[in-house]
């Protein structure tokens, strides 16, 4: 490798700031969805309404809240409602410092987004500790996606260190941060400029306590992301919702079209839009779920493969009556809408590369394009026309 | 990373091993252990496994390391590619 010619590329320039309503970052351990809000919302306040407030503590640096280790039902429903992509737009903390416990000078320093689940997960991991809690305004987005925007970066953290005088509450120099906070701070950098040497630690949360009982280290698997089963499901859900957007109205036109031109019969109205919706099932949920067994590495093809199985299963189930011609374009459009769906899934999982997407997009969509314009025309020309 | 790789050979993270120091900064923050340090020098001994977070160049103190960071989001990517030929308006996409 060392053979590759090394070209001057302009590292974070590819680093969007936008951000969107969609779950389209990949997951990490502080959970989904992640894009955080579309309107970017700095937090609020920080005062008694955080969540899990306990009292106020008199530190050396004014007044910091004692927060809880534990959670109440609404933090629990909160989470609930923030995987189905619901409501997320108040999913934010106030950035700034916090303790667990009585932490003294040399306590350890603790840092996460305000992301309120990354929060959540962060001061569950501290119970029984004397922790202080940094939280860096990374406008509600998680810790893995904000360090990509760059949002959970060295410039916040060097502001934010200033801002609470963290300097003056501690002997130490040391910071712990996740680890996939790496891609959005510069460990040389945070220590020229404040003096606070920064340890990436785990990947999840779960691992801190592990982690700071053996005197911050980590173990190999404590460093390593993993995409396991439960960790894809907690995806699907906010796959779903998003993808309901487009396909509810659309699925509702096919009905509404089927029924127009062929007559109101369950065959009619129904069969096409529960022919895509299923399609989408399949790109969404399927895709996600099989991940690992599914053929190829391509995401699209993985996806097409699941809209196959969907055209089969339809077909073997009603499709008895089907023309050639309509059995055909079944296996065109089905599979071209899942094999979408399924290239989506790549900015949820925490292990494609940007490269990559790029390149199975450019191969891949127009295909799918092609294939879902012949079925659609081809069905319209069957129903509306022909009908 | 175990039973899952991504295309083979489309990674641009690219190591100029005479610059490398071999402080092992890159494998302590790789989350997919694309890294390996010996003799002082880092070696890229897993290119597919690199998502491109682009965690390694940023804390790699002598910038020895170069990749094109970027989070692989087919959706927001759309929704740059609209923007870029004007279809939509900017800002509003490019999700990840
Ligand atoms: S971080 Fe940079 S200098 Fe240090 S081992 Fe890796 S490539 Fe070499
Ligand atoms: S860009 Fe990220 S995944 Fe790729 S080698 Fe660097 S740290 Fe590892």
């Amino acid at each position: 490798m060392s053979g590759r010619p090394v070209k001057p590329l302009k590292i974070r320039s590819a680093r969007r700031v936008s951000r969107k309503a969609d779950a389209c970052c990949a997951p990490a351990a502080d959970a989904p969805p992640c894009c955080g809000p579309s309107v970017q919302a700095k937090s609020p306040p920080l005062d008694e309404r955080v969540p899990g407030f306990l009292r106020w503590r008199e530190t050396a640096a004014g007044r910091v809240a004692e927060i809880a280790t534990s959670l109440t039902f609404a933090d629990r429903a909160g989470a609930w409602k923030a995987r189905w992509g619901i409501g997320r737009m108040t999913y934010i903390v106030p950035a700034g410092l916090y303790v667990v416990g009585e932490p003294d000078r040399d306590a350890p320093v603790v840092v996460t987004a305000n992301y309120k689940m990354s929060y959540d997960l962060v001061r569950q991991a501290l119970a029984g500790r004397d922790v202080w809690l940094l939280v860096l305004e990374t406008y509600g987005v998680n810790v893995w996606c904000a360090a990509g925007k760059g949002t959970f970066g060295t410039g916040e953290l060097v502001r934010r260190i200033e801002k609470t005088r963290l300097a003056e509450l501690v002997a130490h120099r040391r910071l712990v941060l996740p680890l996939l906070g790496a891609a959005g701070v510069r460990a040389v950098e945070v220590r020229e400029r404040t003096g606070f040497d920064v340890r990436f630690a785990t990947v999840r949360c779960a691992d801190l306590p592990q982690y700071l009982d053996n005197d911050m280290t980590a173990t190999a698997e404590m460093r390593r992301l993993t995409f396991t089963t439960r960790e894809r499901l907690v995806l699907i859900p906010v796959e779903l919702v998003s993808a309901a957007k487009v396909m509810v109205p659309v699925a509702l036109l096919l009905g509404l079209i089927g029924g127009l031109s062929g007559g109101w019969h369950l065959a009619t109205v129904l069969l096409p839009a529960v022919a895509c919706t299923g399609a989408v099932i399949a790109g969404t949920s399927a895709v996600p779920l099989l991940l690992p067994w599914l053929p190829t590495r391509s995401f699209a093809v993985k996806g097409a493969f699941c809209g196959l199985l969907w055209a089969a299963l339809l077909r073997l189930a009603v499709g008895g009556t089907w023309s050639l011609p309509g059995t055909l374009l079944s296996f065109l459009a089905l599979p071209a809408i899942a094999a979408y769906h399924g290239l989506n899934f790549t900015g949820s999982t925490p292990y494609t590369s940007r490269s990559g997407v790029k390149k199975e997009m450019r191969y891949a969509l127009p295909v799918a394009a092609g294939a879902l314009a012949v079925g659609i025309a081809g069905w319209l020309a069957g129903t509306v026309f022909a009908g | 990373m175990e039973g899952f790789a991504y295309l083979k050979n489309v990674a641009t993270l690219a190591l100029d091993r005479g610059t490398c120091v071999g402080c092992g900064r890159c494998a302590e923050v790789c989350p997919h252990q694309v890294f390996e340090v010996a003799d002082r020098k880092a070696a890229i001994v897993d290119l597919d496994a690199c998502m491109e977070c682009g965690a390694c160049a940023l804390n790699c103190p002598v910038r020895a390391l170069r990749v094109e960071a970027g989070v692989g989001c087919a959706s927001g990517m759309i929704n740059e590619w609209l923007a870029s030929v004007g279809l939509r308006k900017k800002g509003a996409g490019g999700c990840c």
